[in-house]
């Protein structure tokens, strides 16, 4: 079957294949993160846009292809499916949709695998992105927030239709003919939305995570198999690519596609792949089982972290400094540049705090980050005491660092973050006057005690909040307005009103005042007249 | 060769008629556009890149995707806005089409004009509706985007067909086949021309011809 093409088209053919597998997952996952995609377009190649197309890669999104696939291509009888489904706050799920790339028998012997394959897959793919702003989960996915989020599961082998209920649409959104076989793309979309009218859904399948917001628990987590525990940077795959798990090695294989006009029927095309890749043939004939459904799971860093109290620093769990999380929206992604340090953490990664009000409201990790930047990040506790002194953080503007802890309750009352706390021990600020509010700061406090404050003793330092102002949008970079507020709360102290500097001025103030007066006693007066102009 | 053509119809109320255009106009252009050319010695060429830009519509429940090219965005707002306005000014009763033709140029010898010759014509045929209250603009806001979606998934489907399109080009041939002006993406050479059908059901005397490129008076 395979007699007609040429050693380096076959080579070519199925790395079209194989990249046009991750970027068709890239772009149905990233058609469900619940926000609007835009990307560049650029005049010159760059090299790593393949089939012209400025697709980003998600790594966990690459990752889990690539782990799917395991190696293998999109074959007969071998399909590649992404699932699409809905998991509400309560825990129900749905399946709304599946996508999958199959492939046929038929083959097309006289296309032109560099040229032709390679521009049909293009328009394909441009013909994906139109179908995946049109099935009924589109819509959804923009909605998705507080009552429910959007998950996803790739799987290889026979495609499953049944949980997408009965009377369930199929649209196709195009076929590519190769030397190989034809290369189809459909979607299976649910239509019946009547939610749980059946419960088919399988707990014991759980469902990876993706796009979740972050104000739910990870998806899953009552059910959640050993592989959901782990951390956002797992360690990176020791696969055949060399285990890049940024992906972006992959990307930037060929696409130094140049094409031939001379004779213009004719294409020559030259690819330069990436030294590091695929030095072994692609196991076409399955070696391997293709994967459990369901198992390919997805690394969710709990959303939710409570500073505690004596606690030294709050990590992210086994976050490192690249670390992106890439929840849906983005208000839930926590980008923290965190000290590498062992984690010397007393986290709580809480289910959600039962509060009404504090669904999602303490992102606690983005206030962390912040202290570590604004510390300089020269704050290295060895010792966790240390560096709670160390701390010399205001809560609010003008006020003082709080014996107490902030929690979520506080978001009752918008703002209430810059309510102003009482002056504690440390208070060694004279900028910090705490305006006449001290006695409105106990009902405030009483709330901010009554929501499980552990801490004691007046170095406790406070909780990382994260707070919502009010009317601002929660849209894809955590709460721009919410991090005006944070970094402005903390104002450095003038230098004038600081002590050992006022009492240096006051000293020299003084010894400078009787030549003042006797300069002015001389011109008295020029003052004199000046004054007479004046009336 | 044939040219092939294609006929999309969608009824709006009044206000929806610009996203609904340009949702359509957009995604067929989508993939009939590429990155630009970059051409080499020995007759190679190398592609440029193709981004891509969601757009919400405000009066549909609808998002479309286009070429992320703030140019060719503005070349078709124009022409969709001259439509909508010829719409509105003659005395139509609200019918009216817009067509995208997609073509190439052949040259012809002195003293004769380069022919256009049409490979690709899609029409979009647009009834304009009035609607009452605004429960009825709610259920039509709903309904258009699920239109749109149908039309949509009817331009990939033909789109998906694979028929003919133009070779590709020579260094020298390809402003006879793609549309080089722009500076970040290269569509095939196309022109936007739209009827307004007056009461009568005629085309109004005064068909506007417009050409959004500077193609050659046929």
């Amino acid at each position: 079957m395979d007699g007609d093409l040429s050693p380096q088209d076959k080579k070519d053919l199925d790395k079209f294949i194989k990249f046009f597998a991750l970027k068709t997952v890239q772009v149905i996952v990233q058609a469900r993160l619940g926000e609007k995609i835009c990307t560049r377009s650029s005049s010159s190649p760059t090299g790593s846009d393949w089939f012209n197309l400025a697709i980003k890669d998600i790594p966990e999104v690459s990752h889990e292809a690539k782990k799917a696939l395991a190696g293998q291509l999109p074959g007969i009888g071998r399909s590649m499916c992404v699932e699409i489904s809905l998991k509400t706050s309560e825990g129900d799920s749905m399946e709304l949709e599946t996508w999958c790339l199959e492939m046929n028998e038929k083959c097309d012997k006289d296309i032109k695998v560099s040229y032709t394959v390679y521009n049909r897959l293009s328009v394909l793919l441009k013909s994906l992105m139109a179908i995946t702003r049109v099935t009924p989960a589109y819509k959804l996915s923009r909605k998705q927030g507080h009552d429910y989020v959007i998950l996803y599961r790739i799987y290889f082998g026979e495609v499953q239709l049944t949980g997408l209920g009965e009377g369930f649409q199929t649209v196709r959104v195009g076929v590519v003919g190769t030397p190989v076989g034809t290369v189809t793309l459909s979607c299976a979309y649910r239509t019946n939305l009547a939610f749980m009218s059946n419960r088919q859904f399988d707990r014991s399948a759980p469902i990876m995570g993706i796009i979740v917001d972050h104000f739910v628990d990870p998806p899953c987590s009552s059910q959640r198999p050993a592989v959901m525990g782990q951390p956002c940077n797992y360690r990176a795959p020791d696969e055949e690519d060399g285990g890049a798990f940024a992906g972006v090695q992959d990307s930037q294989e060929v696409c130094t596609t140049s094409f031939s006009t001379s004779p213009p029927s004719q294409c020559v095309c030259t690819l330069s792949p990436s030294p590091s890749k695929m030095s072994k043939p692609l196991p076409l004939d399955s070696l391997q089982l293709p994967l459990a459904p369901g198992l390919v799971a997805h690394n969710m860093c709990p959303s939710r972290l409570l500073y505690q109290p004596g606690a030294a620093e709050v990590y992210p769990p086994a976050a490192n400094a690249n670390q992106l999380l890439h929840a849906g929206k983005e208000g839930g992604v926590v980008v923290v540049p965190c000290q590498p340090h062992g984690v010397d953490a007393h986290l709580t990664v809480e289910a959600p705090l039962t509060t009404p009000g504090s669904s999602g409201d303490d992102e606690g990790l983005s206030r962390s980050g912040e202290e570590r930047r604004e510390e300089g990040r020269s704050v290295s506790p060895s010792d966790p005491v240390e560096s709670l002194n160390a701390f010399t953080r205001k809560v609010g503007a003008f006020v003082n660092k709080p014996s107490t802890q902030i929690t979520a309750a506080n978001l009752d009352l918008p703002f209430a973050a810059f309510a102003a706390r009482g002056l504690d021990s440390e208070g060694s600020d004279p900028m910090v006057q705490p305006p006449e509010s001290p006695p409105s700061q106990s009902p405030l406090q009483a709330s901010l005690h009554s929501q499980g404050s552990e801490g004691s003793g007046p170095q406790d330092d406070f909780v990382m909040v994260d707070f919502r102002p009010a009317f601002s949008k929660d849209d894809l970079l955590p709460m721009d307005l919410g991090t005006f507020y944070r970094e402005f709360q903390n104002p450095p102290q003038l230098t004038s009103l600081s002590l050992h500097i006022s009492s240096q001025s006051m000293a020299d103030d003084l010894d400078s005042l009787p030549e003042k007066l006797r300069v002015y006693e001389k011109n008295i007066d020029e003052f004199d007249a000046f004054v007479d102009m004046l009336q | 060769m044939n040219c092939r053509s294609e006929v999309l119809e969608v009824t709006v109320e009044a206000r929806q008629v610009d996203e609904a255009m340009l949702a359509l106009l957009h995604t067929i252009l989508l993939h009939r556009s590429t990155g630009k050319f970059h051409y080499k010695k020995e007759g190679t060429y190398s592609i440029g890149t193709v981004g891509t830009a969601d757009n919400d519509c405000d009066f549909i429940d609808f998002t479309f995707v286009r070429v992320s090219s703030e140019e060719l965005d503005r070349v078709i707002r124009k022409a969709v806005c001259e439509f909508k306005d010829a719409l509105y000014n003659t005395g139509s009763d609200g019918m009216g089409q817009i067509s995208l033709e997609f073509y190439q140029k052949k040259k012809s010898r002195w003293p004769f004009s380069d022919e256009c010759i049409p490979w690709e014509v899609w029409t979009i045929k647009v009834n304009v509706v009035n609607l009452a209250n605004e429960q009825e603009r709610q259920i039509c806001r709903e309904k258009v985007g699920e239109k749109l979606g149908e039309k949509v998934i009817n331009v990939v489907e033909v789109i998906n067909r694979n028929e003919y399109l133009p070779k590709m080009p020579t260094q020298s041939e390809v402003d006879n086949v793609f549309d080089t002006s722009l500076k970040d993406v290269q569509p095939y050479l196309y022109k936007i021309t739209y009827q307004i059908t007056d009461s009568l059901g005629t085309s109004v005397s005064t068909t506007m011809r417009r050409l959004i490129k500077d193609t050659l008076a046929l």
